[in-house]
């Protein structure tokens, strides 16, 4: 064996109208393999419109042990959010 | 790290998955819930890819087009099992090929009731009614393992199981309407197939020696022992339905339990088969490594293609 066949990561539209969500991941040698092997294992039953492939190694992932640096900003933000605003009852369609 | 901060995050990763939170591959995790997560998910795994063995047996041999489609789709799935599983085991850094080469050099297990032959059709129907069936009971739990990966691959697994289930059963049943030949054919599929069904539902409470950390990382919500009964209150009134005889003389209602007694399992014969001595043991492994050697070439003709097919197109854009 010369060289293992890298891993990619699947993503399927179920559907028109929604986003492409991860599937899950395999080994193919190119992106051509990739695509027919997704179709084989991740859309048996009709499962997808779309499939987007791409080399696991592409994906630069956030690290959890950085959650709080990267997350815990937003959570003192209460007035990104409309019930932060004080109307009164009467006030409709707001 | 300390030990005393080892211990401090170990207490808050048992917390979190307390809270029923689920832990993905990049977080924080103990080495042992790392390590057994990799054991079970490779061992499943394989058990998905060598049960794909005993019934390709019988593919080319099927009665008619209809079956053979449905028995072929039934494998292929097994296929994809197989492949959901192992890649979610890579997201906790171990290669495809060490658990390849666990499997074939006999370090990593799977389920030993693959280790059984099939010697007529009827084997077809009682794998997809009992052995499937025993899987579902064992499976669905694991929908809401604690491990994102795990869990994920396990919803899309059990979604395709109960087709696996009602093929094999549809087989039983129209074998036991059959002739007089074909009913007895299903009756001897179930006799030999009872046993291993039960044992492949693990070794009893007492033996088992993971249960409890399984249970705290929702490895496991029922017991061995619990599963195997639930198993056996299901299967005996659809063997009923079939007019089938379970092949076991101390089987009887149990008013006051609510479920059936059944007799002495025989723990010999299932630890012998785990250790290799099964009637298929080698069989198996030999088919598993002639088809990864087998194999060898045409992956790396396919790695030189795909290079070939990248240099050329950089050579282009220059
Ligand atoms: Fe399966
Ligand atoms: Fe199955």
């Amino acid at each position: 064996m010369k060289k293992n066949w890298p891993l990619w990561e699947i993503f399927v539209r179920s559907k028109n109208g929604l986003e492409h969500r991860h599937f899950g991941s395999l080994h193919a040698a190119d992106a051509e393999m990739a695509l027919e092997n997704a179709r084989d294992v991740y859309t048996r039953r009709n499962e997808g419109v779309s499939i987007w492939v791409v080399e696991s190694k592409h994906i630069t992932a956030s690290n959890p042990e950085h959650n709080g640096e990267l997350f815990e900003p937003a959570q003192d933000k209460v007035y990104r959010h409309p019930t932060f605003y004080d109307l009164p009852d009467e006030v409709k369609h707001m | 790290m300390s030990e005393e901060q080892i211990r401090s995050l170990e207490r808050q990763f048992e917390a979190r998955i307390a809270r029923d939170e689920k832990i993905e591959p990049k977080d924080w995790m103990p080495e042992k819930y790392r390590q057994t997560h990799i054991r079970q998910m490779s061992q499943h795994a394989h058990s998905e890819i060598v049960g794909m063995l005993p019934e390709a047996n019988w593919i080319t041999r099927a009665p008619s087009l209809r079956r053979k489609v449905a028995l072929l789709a039934k494998v292929q799935d097994e296929a994809g099992h197989g492949l959901y599983l192992y890649s979610a085991a890579e997201t906790l850094g171990i290669s495809r090929e060490e658990m390849y080469e666990q499997l074939h050099t006999g370090k990593a297990k799977y389920s030993s009731i693959f280790n059984y032959p099939t010697l007529t059709w009827a084997d077809m129907g009682a794998i997809g009614w009992l052995v499937d069936g025993a899987a579902i009971i064992n499976q669905v739990p694991l929908c809401n393992t604690s491990f994102g990966p795990y869990a994920r691959a396990m919803v899309r697994v059990c979604k395709e199981e109960s087709f696996h289930q009602r093929q094999g059963y549809e087989i039983m049943l129209k074998l036991c309407n059959g002739t007089p030949e074909q009913k007895d054919m299903a009756q001897d599929a179930l006799n030999r197939w009872w046993w291993p069904s039960l044992m492949m539902l693990g070794p009893t409470d007492e033996a088992s020696v993971h249960t409890e950390q399984s249970m705290k990382w929702k490895l496991k919500r029922k017991t061995n022992d619990e599963l195997r009964q639930q198993f056996i209150d299901q299967t005996v009134p659809q063997a009923d339905i079939l007019g089938l005889t379970i092949p076991d003389p101390d089987l009887k209602w149990n008013e006051e339990r609510g479920s059936y007694d059944f007799g002495v399992i025989n723990w010999d014969e299932f630890w012998q088969v785990v250790k290799g001595h099964g009637p298929m043991n080698k069989e198996r492994m030999k088919a598993r490594v002639n088809a990864w050697e087998g194999g060898e070439w045409v992956r790396d003709a396919a790695m030189a293609f795909a290079e070939k097919q990248r240099e050329r197109r950089e050579k282009q854009v220059v």
